[in-house]
């Protein structure tokens, strides 16, 4: 059987770069809802646990701040981010984009709360409006509930840090922490998509889900999300964060935390966060312990060109980053291929996460020798 | 250069539309045809083990079978068939359709078809390709007769057969309703600025007003969720929601309840015997 690499070199590169556009350009038209279809029912069960606990932490954490009201407040909030992802965002060139809105929900109401309200937004897209899959509810929430509003908090909290409500700085930091939110979601969505065409085929290695392995997923969501998506996140989260500031500063003050207080806030953040990442790292190999799949069908070197030698000259150094330990793990101790491309997946989440983290301690280090 | 139609128009378009929708859903929900008499919980359990099994299936002709049951439940539930078709097949192939086709070339497998340019159709591409779409367009179907053939407040009613507890029931009706009254709102908001402005607004203006309409929208969302909570106190609400749990089921209901659960084991069955 021949392989993927063989097949793309059959057509030379031209042939993958049509290919690649066609992916690049309708992944990045679309907001991230996953339809029904796209993900094996394992995926969608993990993902549906995964998701749970948030919000069960969502709904104590407006109880805690709320109380009473917190049932009329929340209804409210999730009204507003449905209605958020409904605005047309002009681009330049004429065309528009959607936002999430989930940075802007996560920065107003805390990452509990906010990923709460955006995660019933998209439950009740996908229950009355058929928007997003219901069997998919569970990754939707997560990418969108769950990812996007903590890595959002985190960065604003990292870039923001304790300047005033009405800084400047504030805008720049929900600038950042929009692009950065959505940039996170479309690379976990794209390893959701990734991991399917690995785990579930049928007994002739035809997938089933999702088709694209990950050295194509990934780098066809997160490009086109990088360039248009995520620059549409943090642009209306930062022009509404400035608008705020301007006309309705109460609402910046939502969250509970006050300029002073939002370290200690940012702290139990981070630990969510840090869960719901491990969380998911464990999660990633239980799809290999999964029954009825016939991925032992998958040769070893057919492994190792499905996820190591197929990668684009153009592609970013984090592709050589992941793919060069890989390699190591494939020849070397571990043996079991699968299992070093599922340690290449752990490995390339942590990557990010460390760079991410790194360049967070940094901001915030400056920020709190130059007040 | 401001776009032909420009942000605020598309936005005021989107809105029209989702309205439109969920009114086309209130009327259908109110015929007479079998699915709308059914019990919603039925209808919940029914269709969600149909889902499942589409979801699970291994086997080609089973996902296409089961799509051969959502058009004769479409028929019997007098769901207009063009309308069932159109939303599913008419918007697929833009999205999954696109996001398929290049699976057709790029998947290893034996030669189906060689195409000009070096283009060669494998038979596992075409067979993955007809997989994804099979089953996002089954799938989109059967939520589509669960969402028109109920009415939303029975549909989350019926929720609590699922085990979602009674407070988050809530919670989802209350903002479906407050969706429907924020979409007003924005809409007037969206349209009084439109009447008063002559001319095309420049990009950047269009965004400036979106994101201070995003900002006002918050504002007066706050003030009502204050207002709703003062309305709620003084009708007696202290913390927690009583419904009224008016469902019975119908010999006919418990009929249906496990046909359509024994159909799903069959498809769920049959789907594991591969294509």
């Amino acid at each position: 059987m021949s392989t993927w690499m063989v097949a793309l070199r059959r057509g030379g590169w031209t042939r993958l770069g049509v290919v690649y556009g066609l992916i690049a350009a309708w992944l990045a038209t679309t907001a991230m809802h996953i339809p029904d279809g796209y993900l094996s029912p394992i995926t969608a069960v993990i993902l549906y646990a995964l998701v749970i606990p948030f919000w069960y932490r969502g709904l104590q954490a407006l109880r805690k701040q709320v109380n009473a009201r917190s049932v009329p407040m929340m209804a409210l909030m999730a009204s507003f981010s449905f209605i958020i992802m409904m605005f047309n965002v002009p681009l330049p060139g004429g065309t528009t984009g959607h936002a999430v809105g989930a940075t802007l929900a996560a920065i107003l109401l805390g990452p509990d709360i906010g990923g709460l309200a955006v995660s019933i937004a998209l439950i009740i897209q996908a229950l009355f409006f058929g928007d997003g899959g219901i069997t998919a509810i569970g990754a939707n929430c997560f990418n969108m509930g769950v990812v996007m509003p903590y890595v959002a908090w985190w960065v604003y909290q990292a870039v923001g840090g304790n300047t005033p409500l009405t800084a400047s700085r504030r805008v720049a930091a929900a600038a950042v922490a929009g692009w950065v939110a959505m940039t996170a979601g479309a690379l976990i969505t794209a390893i959701e998509f990734g991991v399917q065409p690995m785990f579930f085929t049928a007994a002739d290695g035809t997938p089933l889900y999702a088709p694209y392995p990950l050295d194509v997923a990934i780098p066809a969501m997160i490009f086109p999300h990088m360039l248009v998506a995520s620059v549409i996140e943090g642009a209306v989260t930062a022009l509404v964060i400035a608008y705020l500031q301007r006309s309705n500063q109460a609402a910046l003050q939502l969250n509970g935390a006050a300029p002073t207080g939002a370290a200690a806030t940012g702290g139990l953040s981070y630990r969510a966060l840090w869960i719901g990442l491990a969380a998911l790292i464990v999660a990633a190999p239980l799809g290999l312990l999964a029954p009825g799949t016939a991925w032992g069908e998958w040769g070893s070197d057919e492994f190792a060109d499905l996820g190591l030698s197929y990668v684009p000259t153009g592609l970013a150094q984090l592709e050589g980053v992941w793919g060069a330990p890989m390699a190591d793990y494939e020849i070397g101790f571990l043996g079991n291929a699968s299992a070093g491309y599922v340690l290449s997946a752990v490995l390339g989440i942590a990557i990010v996460v460390g760079l991410v983290w790194l360049l967070t301690a940094v901001l915030a280090r400056r920020q709190t020798t130059t007040p | 250069m401001a776009s032909p139609r420009g942000a605020i128009e598309r936005t005021l378009a989107e809105i029209g539309h989702v309205l439109e929708q969920s009114l086309f859903a209130e009327t259908l929900s109110r015929r007479a045809g079998l699915l709308q008499a059914l019990d919603p919980r039925v209808k919940v359990v029914g269709l969600l083990s149909l889902l499942i099994a589409v979801s699970v299936s291994r086997n080609l002709w089973v996902i296409v079978g089961l799509y051969g049951v959502a058009l004769g439940l479409a028929v019997v539930s007098r769901v207009p068939l063009s309308a069932f078709v159109r939303r599913v097949w008419f918007v697929l192939p833009f999205f999954t359709g696109l996001i398929a086709l290049p699976a057709l070339f790029m998947t290893p497998g034996p030669t189906l078809w060689s195409l000009p340019f070096g283009l060669v159709v494998t038979r596992t591409g075409l067979l993955t390709a007809l997989f994804l779409l099979a089953r996002v367009g089954t799938s989109v179907s059967l939520a589509l007769l669960l969402i028109w053939t109920t009415p939303w407040n029975t549909l989350l009613k019926a929720l609590s057969v699922l085990r979602v507890p009674d407070g988050f029931i809530l919670i989802l009706a209350m903002t479906y309703r407050y969706i429907a009254l924020l979409l007003g709102i924005v809409d007037d908001m969206f349209l009084s600025r439109k009447s008063r402005v002559v001319g095309r607004l420049s990009t950047a203006d269009e965004r400036r007003l979106l994101a201070a309409s995003a900002g006002a929208l918050l504002g007066r969302s706050l003030q009502l969720s204050t207002e709703v909570y003062l309305a709620m106190q003084s009708r007696g609400y202290r913390g927690r929601p009583r419904t009224l749990d008016t469902f019975s089921l119908t010999t006919r209901d418990w009929a249906w309840a496990i046909g359509l659960v024994a159909l799903a084991a069959l498809a769920m069955w049959l789907g594991q015997l591969g294509g």
